[in-house]
C-alpha cells in the first residue's frame, strides 16, 4: 500500500449533495463540528428543498450543504466548490454549476442508473459518467450503495434501512481526505442512536469503512492538510443563527430579569427558534405554540402587558399577519419583538430559500402611521448580539421592535467566540411603581417612552387599547390636533432611539474612499470577502454595514459625503436604497439579487470592480 | 379559585369599580346591565381590584374595560382570546376577564375562541350575543337566525347560524352557561359560578341591541312570554318550565320531550340536570329551536356543564416549576458555551 501524498491547503470547499432522503445535511453538520473543533474557521450553507421528502432522484428533491473552512478568515460558504459529493445523477445535475474547472467530484456510481437518469431528466445516452463530460474535473467513481450493502450484510437490517447509512461512508472517507478524526462522530452516532444500538453499530461500522477506504484503496492519490485558522484567543463553538437569536433571547432575559413569553406558530425558517425556547423552561421561559401566527403574537402582547418580554417569531407569510397586532402593540407602547427570518416571497415563496425582501414590509407594512425600530443581524453569530439588541430596545422603550434575520444565516454557521454572561451588560427595567397622585398611563419620560404598568401593582389600574390616546391620560381621544400631536411623537420617539444605538462604522476600507458599498443583514460576509480582496488590489473602496435600519445611525449621512459613489447591495429587488435615497438624496447604485441564494464574492466583487472603472 | 382575603382591606364597593370614564352605549342597550351586574359582583369575590383584569376586542361590548376601574386592554377585533391567553399564562395569579361579542368571539375571532376553550385557560370569558354588528351599525352576525334582514342581507341572510353553546361544547369547554341581559340575579349567579370554576368560563349572555336588532330575544326576557319560553336549569334539579312551572322534559331515549305535569306526568318523571353529564349537556346545548315553531322545546338558562380539567395556565407553570428542579435554575453561560468548545491561545 503506498500512503497518499499530502498537501497543505489554506481552504477548502465542499458540496454534500444527495436525495433528501440521503442525509447529506447530517454528513455536512458532522463534517462542520470536526472542522471547527480541529480550530479552522469555516461557514456553511445549507440549501434544501421545500419538500420534506421530495419525489426520489429528482432535480426537485436535491439537497445540498456546503462547507467552507480554512487557516484563513473565512466570511462565506465559497462562491464555488473545490470537492461535490453527488449521490445520484439529479445531485450532480444540480450542482456541477458550482464546481471549480480541475475540482474534485466524488459519485456514487449506483446514482447514475438509468432509473436515476430517467428521473433526472438525462437521456440515458448522455450518462455523465460516460459521456465525457466530466473530462474537467477529477472523477472518484465508487459504487457507495454496494459498499454499504456488502458491509452491513450481517447487519440483520433491512436493505432500506442500510441504504439510508450510505452517508456515514462519505463522511467516514472525507474525514480521511482531510485528515480528520473519527472519533466525535462515533460519539455522536452513539448518543444519537442510544436506544437502537443496532444502527448505532452500523453506522459506525461504515463511518470506519469510508475512513479505511481513503487509507486502503488506490483511489484517492493525495490527502489534505487544511490548518487551524489564526483567531483570536478565546473559547469558541460552532453556532448557528436561530440557535445564537435564541440565544440572545434568553441572555436578554437573564439580564433584564423579564421573562420570555414567546408566542408563536412553527414555519420555515424560523421554527427551530421555537424548538430551542422550548428546552429552556428552566429559565422561565415559557412558549407557547399557538393556533395561528395572529394569536401567536397576540398572546406575546397579553405577556408583555403582564410584565414579561413578548416575543414572536415567524416569517414572511406570518409576519403578514401579525401586522394588526403589531400596530396595536405600537399604540400601546408595550414591549414586543418580532423576529422575521425572512425568506422568498412574496406568498408562500421559496419557503427554504433565502431574501431580504421584507425591509419595506417591517417599516412600513401596517395601517396608519405606525413607525417601529427595525435591527437585523449580520451573520449567524451576531444573531446573539441582535437579539439582545431587540429585547434592550423593546423594554427600554415600550416598543415593539422588528428583528431581521434571513434563511440564509439562520441555518449557516459560523465558530463563535462567545461572550461571558459577566460581560454582558444589564437591561435596566423599572415598572412603575404605586404612587400617590392620579396615575398617568401615557406620560413620557426623556426617551418619550410611558410607564410600564403591570397589573397587580395596586393603585396604579388603568386601560389602554387601539383607540387613539390622548397625550399623557391615556384616554380615548378623537381630538385632531390630538390625532396629529400623538402620530408625530409616535414618530419621534422611533427618532429619538438614535440617541441609544452605535454610530454607524466604516467596517472595512478608508474613511474616505471613492466607492462605499452598503450593505445589510446576511450580505455581510460575501461583502467582506469582495472588498478585502479588492483592497488588497489596492482599490479605493470602503465597507459599511448597516445593523440599525430604523432609526438610522445620526451619522449616515455625514458619512456617505465621503465617497464619490454609494453602492447598496440586497437580495431583494432594492428597498434600503429606496429608504437611503429618500433620507439622504444620495444617488446610490443598486445590486439587487432575488434567486433565493446568497450574493457570491465574485458577484460583489465584478459590480465594485465595474464601479471603480 | 382560591385566593386569601385580606381581611384588613376595606371591603370594595360597586362604585369602586366604576371609572371615570362616560359610558358611550346607546341609552336602552343591554350593556349596561350586564357592566352593573359585574360591578356588583366583583366587590363580594374578595380580590384586590388590582387583580382583576377585563381583556376585550372589538364591538359595542368591547368597550366595557374603559368603563370599569381595573387593569384593562381594549384590544383588536377578535383577538381578546388570545392576549388573555398570553396575559394569563405568564401570570396567572390575576384575575382574567375576557369580553367579547358574536362578531368578534364568533367570526373573526373564531379560531381564537376554540382554542382558548380547548386549552382551557383559567379565563372567564363574558359573550355578548346580540345577533348583530352593534358597533358598525347593524350588519347581521354569525348568530344572527336565517332569514334576518339586515342593511347587508337586504333579502334575507342565507348563513345558517352559530348556536355559541353547542360550539362550546364542541370545542371541550370546561364550563358552559348561558344568561340574559334583562335577569340581573341570573347574570350574577352565572359570573359568580364562572368565577369559581377552575379553567375557561364561557358565559353567553343574551344581550338585546334596542338600536339594531331590537326584541331579538323578547320571548325570552318579556314577562308574557319567558316562563313558556325559557327552561332555568340548575345542578340536581328536575327540568321543569312553563307559566304555573306545569312543564317538564322527559328524555324519551335520547329525544327530549314537553310533557304537561298536570296530565299524567310528575316532577319525579323529568330529566334531573346533571353539570358534570357531557352527554346530555350536549343534548341541553341543542334545545336552539326557533320560539315560532310549533312544538319546540324551551331555551335553557344557567350552567350546562360544568367539569374540572387541568388548565392550561396551571400545566405550563408546572413545566417551568419541574424544569427548574430538575435542571436547577438556567445557567446562562453553560446554555452559551453548549456542549462542545475549544479554546485558542
Ligand atoms: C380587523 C377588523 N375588521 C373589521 C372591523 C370592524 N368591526 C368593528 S366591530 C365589528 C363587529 C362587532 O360585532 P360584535 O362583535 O357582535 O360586537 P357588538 O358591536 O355587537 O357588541 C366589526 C366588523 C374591525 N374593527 N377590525
Ligand atoms: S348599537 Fe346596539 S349594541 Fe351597540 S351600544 Fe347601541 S344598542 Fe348597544
Ligand atoms: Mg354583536
Amino acid at each position: 500500500m503506498e500512503t497518499a501524498e499530502e498537501q497543505i491547503l489554506e481552504s477548502v470547499v465542499i458540496r454534500f449533495a444527495g436525495d433528501s432522503g440521503d442525509g447529506m445535511q447530517l454528513t455536512g453538520t458532522q463534517f462542520t463540528n470536526a472542522a471547527a473543533l480541529y480550530g479552522n474557521d469555516l461557514a456553511t450553507f445549507p440549501d434544501f428543498p421545500a419538500e420534506i421528502r421530495a419525489p426520489q432522484g429528482t432535480l426537485a428533491g436535491v439537497s445540498g450543504y456546503q462547507i467552507h473552512f480554512g487557516s484563513k478568515k473565512i466570511n462565506t460558504p465559497g462562491d464555488t466548490c473545490d470537492v461535490l459529493v453527488a449521490m445520484n445523477v439529479a445531485a450532480l445535475k444540480a450542482n456541477i454549476g458550482q464546481l471549480k474547472i480541475g475540482g474534485t467530484i466524488i459519485v456514487n456510481s449506483d446514482g447514475f442508473d438509468s432509473k436515476n437518469l430517467r428521473l433526472a431528466n438525462v437521456p440515458e445516452d448522455q450518462n455523465p459518467l460516460e459521456n465525457g463530460s466530466l473530462d474537467k474535473y477529477e472523477v472518484k467513481k465508487l459504487d457507495i450503495t454496494k459498499i454499504t450493502r456488502l458491509a452491513l450484510a450481517d447487519s440483520g437490517m433491512g436493505t432500506k434501512e442500510i441504504d439510508r447509512s450510505k452517508n456515514m461512508f462519505v463522511l467516514g472517507l472525507i474525514y480521511w481526505m482531510y485528515n480528520r478524526s473519527i472519533d466525535k462522530s462515533i460519539e455522536f452516532i452513539n448518543s444519537k442512536f442510544k436506544n437502537k444500538p443496532q444502527i448505532a453499530e452500523a453506522n459506525i461500522k461504515l463511518l470506519k469503512a469510508g475512513y479505511h477506504y481513503g487509507e486502503t484503496t488506490e483511489t484517492f492519490n493525495a490527502r489534505y492538510e487544511v490548518k487551524p485558522a489564526e483567531m483570536a484567543p478565546g473559547v469558541y463553538r460552532s453556532i448557528m443563527g436561530n440557535e445564537a437569536l435564541a440565544y440572545g433571547l434568553v441572555a436578554a432575559s437573564v439580564k433584564s430579569k423579564l421573562p420570555i413569553f414567546l408566542g408563536t406558530y412553527p414555519i420555515t425558517p424560523a421554527s427551530d427558534i421555537l424548538h430551542e425556547l422550548s428546552k429552556y423552561k428552566n429559565f422561565g421561559v415559557r412558549t407557547f405554540q399557538a393556533e395561528d401566527e395572529i394569536a401567536g403574537v397576540c398572546a406575546a402582547i397579553g405577556a408583555s402587558y403582564g410584565g414579561s418580554i413578548g416575543i414572536t417569531t415567524s416569517s414572511g407569510p406570518g409576519i403578514a399577519l401579525k401586522m394588526e397586532a403589531i400596530g396595536l402593540a405600537t399604540v400601546l407602547e408595550l414591549p414586543l419583538v418580532i423576529c422575521n427570518i425572512q425568506r422568498g416571497g412574496p406568498s408562500t415563496g421559496l419557503p427554504t430559500k433565502t431574501e431580504q425582501s421584507d425591509l419595506m414590509q417591517a417599516l412600513y407594512g401596517r395601517n396608519g402611521e405606525c413607525p417601529v425600530p427595525v435591527i437585523a443581524a449580520a451573520t449567524p453569530s451576531d444573531c446573539f448580539n441582535m437579539a439582545f439588541e431587540a429585547v434592550r430596545i423593546a423594554a427600554q422603550h415600550m416598543i415593539p421592535v422588528f428583528l431581521l434575520s434571513d434563511g440564509y444565516i439562520a441555518n449557516g454557521a459560523e465558530p463563535w467566540c462567545f461572550p461571558q454572561s459577566k460581560d454582558l451588560p444589564e437591561i435596566k427595567i423599572d415598572f412603575a411603581k404605586p404612587t400617590e397622585e392620579k396615575f398617568m398611563p401615557y406620560a413620557r419620560d426623556e426617551k418619550l417612552s410611558r410607564p410600564w404598568a403591570v397589573p397587580g401593582t395596586p393603585g396604579l389600574e388603568h386601560r389602554i387599547g387601539g383607540l387613539e390616546k390622548q397625550h399623557i391620560t391615556g384616554n380615548i381621544s378623537y381630538d385632531a390636533h390630538n390625532h396629529e400631536f400623538m402620530v408625530k411623537l409616535r414618530q419621534e420617539k422611533v427618532d429619538k432611539l438614535a440617541d441609544d444605538i452605535p454610530l454607524q462604522t466604516i467596517d472595512n476600507g478608508a474613511e474616505k474612499a471613492d466607492v462605499l458599498i452598503i450593505g445589510w443583514g446576511s450580505t455581510y460576509g460575501a461583502i467582506k470577502t469582495a472588498v478585502n480582496a479588492l483592497l488588497l488590489d489596492g482599490k479605493s473602496v470602503a465597507h459599511a454595514h448597516i445593523r440599525y435600519l430604523n432609526p438610522l445611525p445620526k451619522n449616515i449621512g455625514e458619512l456617505l459625503k465621503n465617497y464619490n459613489k454609494v453602492l447598496v447591495a440586497e437580495m431583494n429587488n432594492g428597498q434600503l436604497i429606496k429608504i437611503l435615497r429618500d433620507r439622504f438624496l444620495v444617488d446610490a447604485i443598486g445590486l439587487n439579487k432575488i434567486q433565493g441564494q446568497p450574493f457570491t464574492t465574485e458577484e460583489i466583487k465584478n459590480k465594485l470592480s465595474e464601479i471603480l472603472g | 379559585m382560591t385566593t386569601l382575603i385580606d381581611q384588613t382591606a376595606p371591603k370594595l364597593t360597586p362604585k369602586d369599580f366604576v371609572s371615570d370614564q362616560d359610558v358611550r352605549w346607546c341609552p336602552g342597550c343591554g350593556d349596561y346591565s350586564i357592566l352593573k351586574q359585574v360591578q356588583t359582583v366583583l366587590p363580594d369575590l374578595g380580590r384586590p381590584k388590582e387583580e382583576f383584569v377585563f381583556v376585550s376586542g372589538i364591538g359595542c361590548s368591547s368597550r366595557f374595560p374603559y368603563y370599569m376601574d381595573t387593569y384593562g386592554m381594549h384590544s383588536i377585533h377578535g383577538r381578546a382570546a388570545a392576549i388573555a391567553t398570553g396575559l394569563k399564562s405568564s401570570r396567572p395569579e390575576l384575575s382574567v376577564w375576557m369580553i367579547s361579542g358574536d362578531g368578534d368571539s364568533l367570526s373573526i375571532g373564531g379560531n381564537h375562541f376554540i382554542h382558548l376553550l380547548r386549552r382551557n385557560l383559567d379565563i372567564n370569558v363574558l359573550l355578548f350575543n346580540n345577533q348583530i354588528y352593534g358597533l358598525t351599525k347593524g350588519q347581521y352576525s354569525p348568530t344572527s337566525e336565517k332569514g334576518k334582514v339586515t342593511k347587508s342581507t337586504p333579502m334575507g341572510s342565507i348563513d345558517h347560524p352559530f348556536n355559541p353553546i353547542a360550539l362550546s361544547m364542541g370545542a371541550d369547554a370546561t364550563f358552559v352557561a348561558r344568561t340574559m341581559d334583562r335577569d340581573p340575579k341570573h347574570i350574577q349567579q352565572m359570573i359568580r359560578r364562572g368565577y369559581e370554576h377552575t379553567g375557561t368560563s364561557l358565559i353567553e349572555i343574551y344581550q338585546n341591541c334596542n338600536v339594531f336588532n331590537d326584541g331579538a330575544f323578547e320571548v325570552f326576557t318579556e314577562k308574557t312570554s319567558k316562563k313558556n319560553e325559557t327552561l332555568f336549569i340548575e345542578n340536581g334539579q328536575p327540568l321543569i318550565f312553563g307559566d304555573n312551572s306545569d312543564k317538564g322534559i322527559i328524555l324519551d331515549g335520547f329525544k327530549p320531550k314537553v310533557v304537561d305535569l298536570t296530565q299524567g306526568y310528575s316532577a319525579s318523571d323529568c330529566w334531573v340536570h346533571d353539570e358534570q353529564d357531557q352527554v346530555k349537556a350536549n343534548i341541553l346545548a341543542r334545545f336552539f329551536d326557533n320560539p315560532s315553531i310549533e312544538g319546540h322545546l324551551p331555551r335553557p338558562f344557567g350552567v350546562f356543564y360544568a367539569i374540572e380539567r387541568p388548565t392550561y395556565n396551571d400545566l405550563l407553570n408546572q413545566q417551568i416549576a419541574y424544569a427548574i428542579e430538575k435542571n436547577g435554575e438556567g445557567n446562562l453561560d453553560k446554555l452559551i458555551a453548549g456542549k462542545e468548545t475549544w479554546t485558542i491561545n
